[in-house]
């Protein structure tokens, strides 16, 4: 059956707690990956998926009345992969098996072969014109269900996001929420040094979006962007999520240019792991 | 020899692409379908489709990349979405969308290029689609469809739509010689042979049909007889009708109005070496972008005629 399961904050921070822990030791075990942005999105994914807010069931996958998650920022997938473990997809011990042969856990998400996952990302810029295709099917079918998709910050930089905002906004589409998870960093440097962004509230409003802007590791503020999301009528929304690359591990905090697309050695994992407490 | 055959006037029938909007607009009862257009739906004549049913027809401006992604949320959401453009820019701009959202999940999403090869004429080379059907067909799954004439775009639709998986149409823009008189036979992926003959087989699809088949009278008054295929389906191909046609008839001769390089001539040719080594010519534009004029004298100018296909199987028979 669809619900949007709502657990005690106690145990939304220890769900937290566990993805942490997973990112950290499936990127080892895959000896790749990028951990340090599947660590900035852990605290939105886990609201998501367990703060009331997503209306899913992992027996039915393809429910056509369920919510819609959609990661479009693929290299986030150890991420994805550790929440929908959580939620039921698959087993948590599954999660060993990321990026090897014949794993449905690969390198970046592959709709066709993992329940749950919401599209095949990994060519940047694409999940928010599958998420407005969604949207509209849905409005066209009269289906009351809500589309979430997730960008990175430099992911931005790609045109066809604008494309999208622009044609979502155009088209009023209240039942679409983007979530940026404005970690600051992008493949070589900061996004600030690459292409700045701000001020990026102003961008999306400019195109008719409700914006709002938060603390993306805090679990209560969060709850009340998705909160206010939902109460938004006639216009899509944004959250845009200031979040921390690499949060939770302080050796990618501190050198958050350094780790995107590296796995922690063993060594650093274990100490990472006592870090993260999980 | 010049026989000054000139089907390459392009004379009678409606547009392909007319004929598409047509079928599209019929087919539109079944509630699944939607109809998602790049601005150019007037050229497209999704227009059809969208005059009967507004609500399902989004005109999502010119941007064919969310235009692609939007349909792949429309499949993935259960509609059947029709993502119409002109072909080059389909293919062209949005190559990456339709490569990592259509083909790789194999969404059911139906791609219609319009306005495709030379024959636009005026407009010049930045609008003329050439290496559509290479990229099409490089994309794993997909069902590539180039349609001869009006009736045959016709069915072509029709059993596009019906067909679950991924597809590109290909239309041109001009109106084109009728092949069909009756409407069209057409099955997906099952050549039409047009003309028995066992000298020589013509395979060519798209406005390339009917100078084959003049191409096919010039060659009789010499006394070859040659059989033609309207290959409209490169992908998937009919194998066993190139094969039999390669054990039949001594040499094959492939037209299409498309670069040399991975379209039909590339894919017959595969078949061809791999089941039943045969002499081939190839009568396409060659490796080069071509220029503005009447698409008459752009066609002539780059070797699209009866006449090169005559030629062709002069020099395929003579080695």
């Amino acid at each position: 059956m669809l619900e949007a399961r709502t657990e005690e904050r106690s145990e939304i921070e220890e769900i937290a707690r566990r993805m942490r822990r997973d990112i950290v030791t499936s990127t080892t075990a895959a000896g790749s990956g990028h951990p340090s942005t599947s660590l900035s999105m852990v605290e939105v994914v886990t609201r998501i998926y367990f703060g009331g807010v997503l209306r899913y069931d992992p027996a039915d996958p393809h429910n056509p009345d369920r919510d819609r998650f959609i990661l479009s920022k693929g290299h986030g997938a150890p991420g994805l992969y550790a929440v929908l473990a959580e939620a039921g997809y698959f087993p948590v011990d599954d999660l060993k098996t990321l990026r090897k042969l014949g794993s449905p856990l690969e390198g970046h998400p592959n709709m066709a072969r993992l329940p749950g996952v919401e599209a095949s990302t990994g060519s940047l810029g694409q999940g928010l014109s599958i998420g407005v295709g969604h949207a509209l099917a849905a409005r066209l079918d009269g289906r009351d269900l809500r589309v979430y998709v997730m960008t990175g910050d430099g992911e931005l930089e790609e045109g066809q996001v604008w494309e999208a905002v622009m044609y979502a906004g155009n088209q009023g589409l209240d039942n679409l929420t983007l979530i940026v998870d404005h970690n600051k960093y992008q493949q070589t440097a900061a996004v600030d040094e690459v292409l700045p962004l701000d001020p990026l509230d102003a961008k999306f409003k400019g195109f008719q979006w409700e914006a709002t802007t938060i603390d993306g590791h805090s679990i209560d503020e969060v709850a009340e962007a998705f909160d206010w999301a939902r109460g938004v009528s006639g216009a899509p929304q944004v959250i845009v999520a200031n979040t921390v690359k690499g949060k939770g591990v302080s050796l990618m905090e501190e050198t958050p240019s350094g780790w995107h697309g590296k796995a922690l050695p063993p060594e650093e994992a274990e100490k990472a792991l006592q870090e993260i407490g999980a | 020899m010049s026989l000054g055959l000139s089907r390459i006037d392009l004379p009678d029938g409606a547009p392909p692409r007319e004929a598409f909007g047509e079928a599209l607009a019929e087919a539109g009862s079944d509630e699944r379908i939607v109809a998602v257009d790049g601005d150019v739906n007037n050229s497209t004549f999704t227009s059809k489709f969208a005059e009967k049913y507004p609500d399902r027809f989004f005109n999502v401006g010119i941007a064919e990349s969310n235009l692609v992604g939007i349909a792949s949320g429309f499949a993935a959401s259960g509609k059947i979405p029709v993502a119409a453009s002109f072909s080059v820019f389909l293919l062209g701009n949005a190559f990456d969308q339709i490569r990592m959202s259509v083909a790789f999940p194999n969404r059911n999403v139906k791609l219609v290029g319009t306005h495709a090869g030379i024959s636009i004429g005026e407009d010049g080379p930045s609008q003329m689609a050439v290496e559509d059907i290479a990229l099409a067909c490089a994309l794993p799954g997909f069902t590539v469809i180039v349609p001869a004439d009006a009736a045959s775009a016709s069915a072509a639709t029709r059993a596009m739509l019906e067909r679950e998986g991924p597809s590109f149409l290909r239309l041109g823009r001009s109106k084109v010689p009728v092949v069909y008189e009756d409407g069209a036979d057409f099955q997906l992926g099952k050549a039409n042979r047009l003309r028995d003959g066992d000298d020589i087989t013509i395979i060519a699809n798209g406005i390339m049909v009917a100078m084959a088949l003049d191409a096919a009278e010039g060659l009789a008054a010499e006394g070859v007889e040659a059989r033609v295929l309207d290959m409209h389906t490169v992908k998937p191909i009919d194998a066993a009708a190139i094969e039999q046609a390669a054990n039949e008839t001594r040499a094959i001769v492939v037209a299409e109005e498309h670069l040399a390089w991975g379209g039909l001539g590339a894919t017959v040719s595969m078949v061809v070496a791999e089941r039943r080594p045969t002499k081939m010519a190839f009568v396409n534009i060659g490796d080069t972008y071509a220029t503005s004029g009447k698409a008459e004298e752009i066609l002539a100018q780059y070797g699209l005629t009866p006449d090169a296909i005559i030629d062709a199987g002069h020099r395929v028979l003579k080695d």
